[in-house]
């Protein structure tokens, strides 16, 4: 067995192909708010727009209310962990429109134990997936009415989704640094 | 007062617990909790290959198993970018694999769910059918309930002798079986006093929650996945989505009996486009193992073969979310990957996990008695909410 590679920054996100047209919904959301959105990217078949976190929640409002977006559904909050970044979760939700049948994705990249605004007020469906990604990547949400563990038990200490925990469960190193298990798993 | 309900109640589907608020019988407030069930199939899927995630994710709702896997594997060929060299037999063989397990799904579901209402006999019924749905993933596979029969790439192997006849014999006898379930359920007295005007979830509320899939074709939202954004060649499939229009657990029953009919409808027209024998997988031998008599008798068929048991193979880095439908509503994989042999992350989107979000909404100001019956109507599977 070789040795474990170098933990991944995630890969770039690739800019839409040249032939492939904006939906609709984006340049009014990027003149309505400019500089809220920094970045439109296109994964395989899916548009994702990257977006600054303070300003999270007014593109959230944008997408729910403008008439070409009307994005009324929630459909997913989930997080990825690349932990040698700076600002190391990426929080994504998918978004779906049951009116013009469209998704897309938002992102913000955030910080260990910085806050991301809770979008509740906006889809109540949100509610529990928040909760999951914060008992998961231990990431709070601002504003959010019931900031609980959802799937964990109320006294489990650390986030399991995390990449620097350690699947067989922290046992008796659980008081320790958690990067220090990164640093055992990918360095030979 | 304050009942606590579950999480071993029988009649919670798995370890759901309910805390009511009551007065009398009228259920003032509910708070649901989940999570007995967390089995940590996520973090798990990280550490594998991605072949060997399908078992893994196939345990999640072990009511659909193949809905999972189906889900799973089309986000990792759409990231792979074989999604189009799939062959146009392994689609259709995918179509009547995954219509037949709605079906599977949707018995268990009307057993259950009319012998928590008091229909005991019902399940007896829909337990027969199951089983002979069951029997056609033994044949398939060797394995009755989680076949892992889906690949990424293909199928396990080929069809066996008589699958044809078996799921035809089937697809003609069930219809009947169904007007039979009907005759003792839809115009019974009794079932429609414990079922009509229960547990109505407003259209605006059913968006709110997210709710997509029976739940909201029962109040009029005709968002089905396979019209909406057609996968595996539904777009050449004649079915129709049924709606209904009051959201009470009385519509939701009608709306899933529909939907087995109608799958019976696309299976059939599967069973007609599929050839007895043919091509199973992509035959590209550094995603699929190469067929033995290669691996035997060539070198390069050999090293493949090896290839593909010990490292398996890279998926390019980035994200995929390929929505399906399947039997309780929208179901997909968010999968990301990090270029590597296994996957970096994975993220089911489970439609019981809305369903239960919902429930405390639906039974509040109801009676207590019918809390089991919404539970039923929602057609949760706690492994597939908790994961």
């Amino acid at each position: 067995m070789g040795v474990n590679p170098a933990p991944p920054a995630g890969p770039p996100d690739p800019p839409p192909p040249a032939d492939l047209s904006v939906p609709g919904f984006i340049s009014p959301l990027q003149s309505a708010l400019p500089d809220a959105v920094t970045q439109v990217s296109y994964w395989v078949g899916d548009w994702t727009m990257i977006v600054a976190t303070n300003r999270l929640l007014d593109v959230m409002r944008h997408l729910r209310t403008a008439q070409e977006a009307s994005f009324d559904a929630c459909c997913d909050v989930t997080a990825t962990d690349w932990p040698p970044r700076a600002e190391r979760f990426d929080v994504s939700y998918a978004l779906f429109s049951t009116r013009h049948r469209h998704r897309v994705r938002v992102k913000v990249r955030v910080a260990d134990s910085q806050a991301v605004p809770s979008v509740t007020s906006v889809w109540p469906s949100a509610n529990w997936l928040e909760r999951e990604v914060f008992d998961m990547f231990g990431i709070p949400f601002d504003g959010h009415p019931d900031l609980r563990r959802i799937l964990m038990p109320d006294e489990w200490q650390g986030h399991p989704q995390r990449k620097d925990y350690p699947l067989e469960g922290p046992g008796e190193m659980l008081l320790e640094n958690p990067m220090d298990w990164l640093r055992l798993r990918y360095e030979p | 007062m304050t009942v606590n309900m579950g999480p071993q109640h029988p009649s919670t589907h798995g370890v759901l617990r309910l805390i009511l608020e009551l007065s009398g019988e009228t259920v003032i407030s509910a708070d649901a909790t989940i999570g007995f069930l967390h089995t940590g199939i996520e973090k798990t899927a990280e550490q594998k290959k991605w072949q060997q995630v399908i078992p893994l994710v196939e345990r999640m709702d072990y009511l659909g198993p193949q809905s999972n896997s189906l889900g799973f594997i089309l986000s990792v060929e759409r990231l792979m970018g074989i999604e189009s060299k799939i062959p146009e037999r392994v689609r259709h063989i995918r179509v009547l694999i995954a219509e037949l397990q709605r079906i599977s799904s949707h018995l268990v579901w009307l057993g259950t769910h009319a012998l928590e209402i008091g229909a005991v006999s019902v399940m007896m019924y829909c337990f027969r059918e199951r089983e002979l749905l069951l029997n056609v993933n033994e044949m398939l596979a060797g394995f009755r309930m989680f076949p892992s029969y889906l690949r990424i790439g293909g199928l396990r192997e080929d069809l066996p002798p008589d699958f044809h006849e078996t799921v035809d014999a089937f697809l003609e006898r069930f219809p009947s079986k169904l007007t039979e379930y009907e005759n003792l359920l839809t115009k019974n007295q009794i079932w429609m006093k414990r079922t009509r005007g229960v547990g109505v979830l407003s259209k605006e509320d059913t968006i709110a929650y997210s709710l997509v899939g029976p739940l909201a074709r029962a109040v009029g939202i005709s968002y089905d996945v396979r019209r909406a954004f057609p996968y595996l060649g539904y777009e050449t499939y004649e079915f129709d989505v049924p709606t209904r229009t009051h959201g009470d657990v009385y519509d939701r029953y009608l709306v899933r009996i529909e939907e087995m009919r109608q799958s019976v409808r696309i299976a059939k027209q599967a069973l007609q486009r599929i050839t007895p024998r043919g091509v199973f997988d992509i035959q590209d031998y550094r995603i699929v193992p190469p067929p033995k008599d290669k691996v035997y008798t060539e070198m390069e068929g050999l090293i493949q073969h090896f290839l593909i048991y010990s490292q398996g193979f890279t998926v390019p880095p980035g994200e995929a979310y390929v929505p399906i439908e399947g039997p309780r509503g929208e179901h997909g994989f968010y999968i990301v990957s990090d270029g590597s042999n296994r996957p970096y992350r994975i993220k089911s989107r489970p439609p019981g996990l809305y369903a239960c979000q919902a429930v405390p909404k639906m039974i509040e100001g109801g009676m207590i008695a019918d809390v089991i019956a919404v539970i039923g109507s929602t057609d949760v599977v706690m492994g597939d909410v908790d994961r």
